[in-house]
């Protein structure tokens, strides 16, 4: 798998690539995410067709303090690839990838519901696993373990 | 064709939902018109809980996800942590892992056959299938303690070492089993009903499967062999013969075929691992994630001091972050573990396939007759507690 054209061709919006344990990571800007999907779903020496997974990660009290991270397949070729986009804490937004892989609905749904990051542009981003009159978003660092809400 | 339209509520108390899924039906008559799933009844905050435990204390949360494959989960979730750690497994325990896992898997779609056939107004399978069950319930019971929830490995090898009873019970299982299958197929496979019930019902292509990002036995039966014990093995999954069924028309009656002929490769496998098993450690001594052997404990004092720290505070895995996914009896089953080098996960991420799965259930029942939602949901061979963890 060679990212050298992704790299030439999304200039700075992409970093460099990150190799630990076998696995590839490459930190994208948000901006450029949906451009980018496209092309490497659409790209014939990379290919990754299939979306495995999709998730939000709370890196509080750090910053930037969310992670949107993408987890790609490609059927044809066999190979993965792990894309990351930093989000700030004020502004935890991101264009949704639901234009690209269908399978991105409930997913973008899931990381709506528990960390509070919002997709734009998904087609019916509501709560999916809590109910909808819930409070809060659980997977966040600050949100507590156990106790009871005050009334 | 009237202007009105029913609203029907489908679960999430019904026995065609296997669990607690809830899917609110628009209906013209008989014909479903729209669909809307609400899952999350089963959601217990998995994830969360994973991220205050330490890394070991997880495995017996990963048993509750699929619990009709617990122990798929626990695979998925060592080999996860293990490259994480860097943790070289030994032969010996890596091929008790593929026996467990193949059984595991025989187990889980023999409930599936037993619950689906069911649904469609054939009783006796249920038996037959959970006549073969309770020989492995009892395999596992006699090895692990527990039927459902074996949480039977560890980080860095297994629980304890097999014995002969083991061996000889998957030997005596699987001597057995061809001929069983053959049994549920003379019940199905060619019967009038069963085909009228299943075929041409909730298909999908290949293609649709790959944009939902669906896995498993419903991507195969589509025609698409992709199944992950060949194309990522792990666990020495390599150095095993067996098929990867595959269909043709991506309807219900082909993930039927699909699974009855998996069912047949996964004994083929498991007794090809017991059978050429090989001797030596079965856990990954002396690795820093790993307990010290209990016979150490009582005259070693550096062995005590270990135990105890793991126990306490759990083992710290460098900073990074990696995803490992299996070919669970659902599809994949991946596990993203983010680690900043202290003892609990940043984070983990579960990727069922279940959960994904179903989100191809609108697209096979809309248009479709109400009896048809049955045979999709059973088809799809969902586990609540899996889409909603």
């Amino acid at each position: 798998m060679n990212l050298d054209d992704l790299r030439a061709r999304f200039g700075s919006a992409v970093g460099e690539p990150v190799t630990f344990r076998g696995e590839t990571s490459l930190a994208v800007d948000r901006g450029s995410i949906v451009a980018l999907c496209e092309f490497i779903r659409d790209d014939e020496a990379l290919a990754f067709d299939f979306l495995s997974d999709l998730c939000g990660v709370d890196r509080h009290p750090a910053a930037p303090r969310f992670e949107v991270v993408y987890h790609l397949y490609s059927v044809r070729h066999g190979h993965r690839l792990r894309l990351k986009v930093a989000l700030e804490e004020e502004d935890p937004v991101i264009d949704s990838v639901t234009g690209v892989w269908e399978t991105a609905d409930w997913h973008e749904r899931e990381c709506f519901d528990l960390f509070g990051i919002r997709f734009r542009n998904h087609p019916d981003l509501r709560r999916i696993l809590l109910p909808d009159d819930f409070e809060g978003h659980p997977l966040r660092k600050d949100f507590p373990l156990e106790g009871e809400r005050k009334p | 064709m009237s202007a009105e339209t029913l609203s029907l509520n489908l679960g999430p108390q019904h026995p065609s939902t296997h669990g607690v899924l809830r899917v609110v039906l628009e209906l013209d008559g008989e014909t479903v018109v729209d669909a809307r799933p609400d899952i999350g009844f089963l959601h217990r905050g998995i994830e969360k809980l994973a991220e205050n435990r330490t890394y070991h204390q997880v495995i017996v949360l990963t048993d509750r996800l699929d619990y009709l494959s617990a122990l798929s989960n626990n695979l998925a979730y060592v080999l996860a942590v293990e490259k994480l750690m860097g943790i070289e497994v030994p032969r010996r325990a890596r091929y008790v892992r593929v026996a467990l896992a193949e059984l595991q898997r025989i187990a889980s779609h023999l409930f599936w056959l037993g619950t689906h056939a069911h649904d469609l107004g054939a009783m006796t399978p249920l038996f037959y299938a959970l006549r073969e069950r309770e020989a492995l319930m009892d395999i596992f019971e006699t090895l692990a303690g527990s039927r459902l929830t074996p949480s039977f490995l560890r980080i860095g090898g297994l629980a304890a070492d097999i014995d002969a009873r083991f061996v000889d019970s998957v030997r005596a299982f699987t001597d057995t089993f061809q001929a069983r299958v053959d049994e549920y197929e003379t019940l199905l496979t060619q019967n009038p009903i069963w085909k009228h019930r299943t075929k041409g019902v909730g298909v999908l292509d290949a293609g649709q499967c790959i944009r939902l990002g669906i896995s498993g036995p419903m991507l195969r039966s589509a025609g698409m062999p992709l199944d992950l014990r060949k194309a990522q093995p792990y666990s020495s999954y390599d150095e095993f013969h067996f098929e990867i069924p595959a269909g043709k028309a991506g309807d219900v009656y082909d993930r039927y075929i699909v699974r009855i002929r998996e069912m047949r490769e996964s004994a083929r496998i498991a007794r090809q691992a017991v059978d050429g098993l090989p001797e030596g450690p079965w856990t990954a001594a002396g690795s820093p994630a790993v307990f010290p052997a209990k016979d150490e404990l009582r005259h070693n004092i550096t062995a005590v001091i270990r135990h105890f720290g793991l126990v306490m505070e759990g083992m710290k895995p460098p900073a990074g972050e990696v995803y490992q996914a299996v070919e669970s009896p659902r599809g994949e089953l991946g596990f993203y573990l983010v680690s900043d080098g202290g003892p609990r996960p940043l984070r983990l991420k579960v990727r069922p396939p279940s959960f994904v799965n179903l989100q191809g259930l609108v697209k096979m029942i809309r248009g479709r007759l109400l009896a048809d939602v049955v045979a999709v949901i059973g088809a799809v061979d969902i586990v609540l507690a899996e889409v909603d963890r």
